[in-house]
């Protein structure tokens, strides 16, 4: 609380440091590691720690971040072994090709599994994962090709140019440097254009659709990115065992693998190395100790970790990595975008064109008409209130205008175009942007991002863009809009502050600076000085005004009268679904009908 | 393959897939009630046929001990939580006890019957009580203070719990297989089909079930209670609906589904420790099929799933387990085809 009050106490650098230089740190160590005089078997624990690492990074962007889930991880790492495994036995190939088809293979399976499941609700996944890493698990374990149980033998070590790697340190070099590639290309794809977006997706895909954001192909692809590094951790362990069989592939190294992730901390990437490590030490542990406690042999360590999952999931929900990351303030992003370029933006509507035209809308949910043939036009420089008492249907309406909803009839354009029927996406495409009744952001990324992501429409660099640190012009000038678009709502103190860290009414100015960065022609705003006191309220009016000035088109739905009786040009009075009335802010404070509708009526 | 052939797999699907129904149904209602995906249900079957199975040898089954040990786990979650709670330590041992009771009695008399060879009808009802029991203590343990989380938190603490009970399993029963006498010896020819008492008490038995299932929730008022709760908690709660009650008796009903179709697959396969898994799953494939919602569909799609792996292990044996898990792809594509877009969780 007291670093919120006051974001730069003095020893701030000094810590945050830490975060800029410990990966690298991390780096030293882990050279430094294989240079020192240790026993081979501690080389090839760390080994077997980097190959575990793989996977368990790609369930921290899939579960941690994305809030998806995969039990059938171990299944794509099988994938990645048994490819390099057969091809290499039997036609030869090099492993360096190998690693390649088995990649594309496994992403390819991923992205089936991805298109069929991540179209429903959250659960279809995991399940469907669990169902395709046991038949896969029993495909590989009865196919004469692959060897059946007994798998494949014989499998070469790694070699460059001639060159043998071996099992401890050279092959620790390759692990390693698979490992902490893949680590760093998660921690630049979280800071940028995609990973904002990858950052919404747990946070339900209504925002995120709002902002223009692709959820499924973002769920697609952060379901193939898991795949493929465990692809690769598949390649790495089959030419460091030099021997493939089922059993490493089960739903149970499945379900550890998600242990890892969960252990270490599923939101964050150095928790996966913490994660891999220390289930690996313990399950090593167990494994001696747990049969010669209880006298027979036999896979007990399942025990003691199935209740440790549910015992972490209680009292650790953020795992060990939490720890670390609690102590460490975040380094403020440096401020290097002041002199970016401009985004693209859209020509602006001419001054009293009708940007938007309901005609006759209407909502049923079976028998009830939520929304009763509603009509009204929007035109460029004007606002428009929404306004009725509780139930009366206008975010309904506002649903249905946005495409959260379809609709049951009527018909609604934008701009001459019919956006009827249209997904939510496509209408914010099109330059419809909106704020929402209850706010939706995302907690832990600073105010800054979460106004960037209102950007997303307007950068183009992919994911690969960003892990390749090829996106960063595109970065700053999206920064610089959403630095702009906050200090016009009067939020440029607060850039840097983490959007869970904020009150209310600056929650609800967020959401406007959001909206605004995607450069729309009409802006519609849910309630949006619901929590604001009386300064942010006037403050927000002069927003308003301003931009009314500047052709922007507003509907606005609010319950504070003072506020759109002050701003409003027009207002829509609605009650029970249908239209009760419209007219000037005058004509509607003069109307009997409105007093009715919201005192009642005198018999 | 001739029609003989044919009827005989069918009947045999037929037979396997009346218990993966019952265990879909469980998955069905445990996921309704409590967002719970319910991955150890299979659990409950391998406990429910070993159970019987140690008690046919004359001895005490471990599960017993396994009982008494989380009823003393949760009586001391309540102790600690209802102290907490009340201020009172007096409160929180009547609540200790409460949840202690019926396990320590179960407990009781299975440990007195275990060694006197009672006839297998007592047996099989003991064993009933004794795995009925896990079900509210699982949920008081693992799930109940996570009730607010996600489904997909949920979701890998049902995991857990299912590592947890297989390894007990392990722990507590080995890891020899056991295959229980039938409970009716008989076989009766039905035109060319062959069909054995066993098969006629699991289809009674699921049938039986089912309707009682259906007459829970449609015409009870506790049913509708739990309906309730399924779609909004809150809501629920501000109704005087308890949903801790709510989700152990779920639970409750989810173990007892689970011990008697472990009941009804003992003599006809043997059990190992961790069968129960790839049962419960082949009930989660019918589950799935019915999106999680439909009784009705769980009982369509696990009677296709037993056909289908019944046909499939006549043909490619090897292979069954392949074909059965590998259909839940195209069911979900058909599901999702037909669902058009994602439904939001929040």
């Amino acid at each position: 609380m007291e670093a919120l009050l006051n974001p730069s106490t003095a020893h701030a650098p000094d810590k945050s440091a830490l975060r800029t230089w410990g990966p690298l740190a991390l780096v030293l160590v882990l050279i430094a590691l294989p240079l020192l005089p240790l026993p081979d078997f501690w080389i090839i624990q760390l080994n077997y720690v980097g190959i575990y690492t793989l996977p368990v990074l790609g369930l921290v962007l899939l579960t941690g971040v994305g809030g998806l889930t995969s039990f059938g991880q171990a299944a794509f790492v099988g994938i990645g072994a048994y490819t390099t495994a057969y091809l290499t036995v039997n036609t030869g190939l090099s492993p360096w090709v190998t690693l390649f088809i088995g990649m594309a293979l496994t992403g390819i399976s991923a992205a089936i599994i991805g298109a069929i499941t991540l179209r429903m609700s959250g659960h279809y996944l995991p399940l469907a994962t669990i169902a395709w890493a046991l038949s896969l698990y029993y495909l590989m374990g009865n196919l004469e090709a692959l060897g059946k149980y007994d798998g494949i033998l014989g499998v070469k070590g790694l070699t460059v140019f001639g060159f043998e790697i071996g099992q401890q340190r050279m092959f620790y070099a390759v692990v390693w440097i698979f490992a902490l590639l893949a680590a760093f290309a998660v921690i630049r794809l979280l800071d940028s254009r995609s990973g904002r977006a990858i950052r919404a997706l747990a946070g339900g895909s209504q925002m995120a659709e709002a902002m223009g954001v692709n959820t499924l192909r973002f769920k697609i692809g952060i379901f193939v990115l898991a795949a493929l590094f465990a692809s690769v951790s598949g390649w790495l362990f089959a030419h460091f065992q030099r021997t493939v069989n089922p059993s490493p592939f089960g739903l149970k190294m499945g379900i550890e693998y998600l242990f890892m992730a969960v252990l270490g901390g599923a939101a964050h990437v150095w928790g996966a190395i913490a994660g891999a490590g220390v289930v690996k030490q313990l399950e090593d542990q167990l494994q001696v100790l747990l049969p010669k406690l209880i006298g027979t042999a036999g896979s007990y360590e399942l025990i003691v970790f199935g209740i440790m999952i549910v015992l972490v999931l209680k009292y650790l929900p953020d795992g060990l990595w939490a720890f670390v990351d609690r102590r460490l303030p975040r380094p403020r992003r440096a401020v290097d975008w002041r002199d970016a370029g401009d985004l693209p933006a859209r020509a602006r509507p001419a001054a009293g064109e009708v940007v938007l035209d309901v005609r006759a809308i209407r909502k049923t949910f079976g028998g009830l008409v939520a929304v009763n043939d509603i009509s009204f036009q929007t035109r460029a420089g004007q606002i428009v209130g929404l306004i009725g008492p509780n139930g009366a249907g206008k975010s309904t309406t506002f649903n249905l205008i946005t495409g959260v909803l379809g609709l049951s009839g009527g018909a609604v354009s934008f701009r001459g175009e019919a956006i009827g029927g249209l997904g939510a996406r496509q209408i914010a495409q099109r330059g419809v942007s909106r704020t929402f009744q209850h706010v939706k952001m995302v907690a832990d990324m600073t105010v800054l991002e979460n106004v960037a992501l209102g950007a997303h429409l307007r950068g183009r660099k992919g994911a690969v863009a960003a892990m390749l640190r090829i996106d960063r012009a595109e970065e700053r000038a999206l920064f610089r809009e959403a630095e702009r678009q906050l200090q016009r709502v009067g939020m440029g103190d607060y850039l840097h502050e983490l959007a869970g860290n904020l009150a209310m009414g600056q929650q609800r100015l967020l959401e406007i600076a959001r909206a605004l960065c995607a450069d729309p022609a009409l802006l519609l705003l849910d309630e949006p000085a619901a929590g604001l006191r009386h300064k942010e309220k006037e403050a927000l009016g002069k927003v308003l005004r301003q931009l009314r000035g500047e052709g922007m088109s507003i509907l606005l739905v609010e319950h504070d009268m003072g506020l759109v009786m002050d701003i409003c040009d027009h207002i829509v009075v609605m009650e029970f679904g249908t239209h009760l009335m419209e007219g000037t802010p005058a004509e509607v404070q003069a109307s009997d009908k409105v007093r009715a509708a919201y005192l009642g009526t005198e018999h | 393959m001739d029609l003989s052939i044919a009827s005989i797999l069918t009947l045999d699907g037929l037979t396997n897939g009346a218990i993966y129904a019952l265990l879909g149904m469980g998955i069905v209602l445990v996921f309704t009630v409590t967002r719970v995906i319910f991955i150890p249900q299979g659990e409950f079957v391998a406990y429910g046929a070993l159970t019987l199975a140690i008690f046919q040898t004359g001895k005490t089954p471990g599960t017993v001990w396994l009982l008494l040990i989380l009823a003393g786990v949760a009586a001391l979650m309540d102790l600690v939580t209802t102290w907490r709670h009340n201020g009172s330590a007096a409160a929180g041992l009547k609540a200790a006890l409460r949840t202690l009771a019926a396990p320590a009695v179960i407990c009781a008399i299975s440990a007195w019957a275990g060694p006197r060879n009672l006839p297998i009808g007592v047996q099989a009802l003991l064993t009933v009580f004794i795995v009925t029991a896990f079900g509210p203590l699982v949920y008081r343990v693992a799930y109940q203070s996570l009730a607010g989380a996600s489904s997909l938190v949920l979701l890998i603490v049902s995991v857990g719990v299912h590592f947890a009970m297989t390894g007990l399993g392990l722990l507590f029963f080995g890891a020899e297989g056991f295959r229980n006498p039938p409970f009716w010896d008989e076989r009766m020819a039905l035109g060319p089909l062959n069909v054995s008492g066993q098969a006629l008490i699991i289809f009674g038995m699921s049938a039986a079930l089912i309707v009682l299932l259906y007459l829970f929730f449609e015409r009870s008022l506790y049913g509708k209670a739990l309906r309730a709760t399924a779609v909004n908690r809150l809501g629920a709660r501000l109704m005087g609906i308890s949903t801790q009650a709510a989700g152990q008796l779920t639970f409750a009903m989810a173990a007892l589904i689970g011990a008697l179709s472990g009941l009804l697959i003992g003599p006809t396969t043997t059990v190992f420790y961790d069968s129960g898994f790839l049962i419960g799953l082949k009930g989660f494939v019918a589950g799935v099929i019915a999106g999680l919602a439909s009784y009705p569909g769980a009982l369509v799609g696990a009677l296709a799933v037993g056909v289908i792996e019944s046909f499939g292990s006549f043909w490619a044996s090897s292979f069954k387990e392949v074909i059965v898990f590998t259909i839940i792809l195209p069911v979900l594509l058909w599901r999702s085809l037909k669902s058009g877009h994602s439904d939001e969780e929040h």
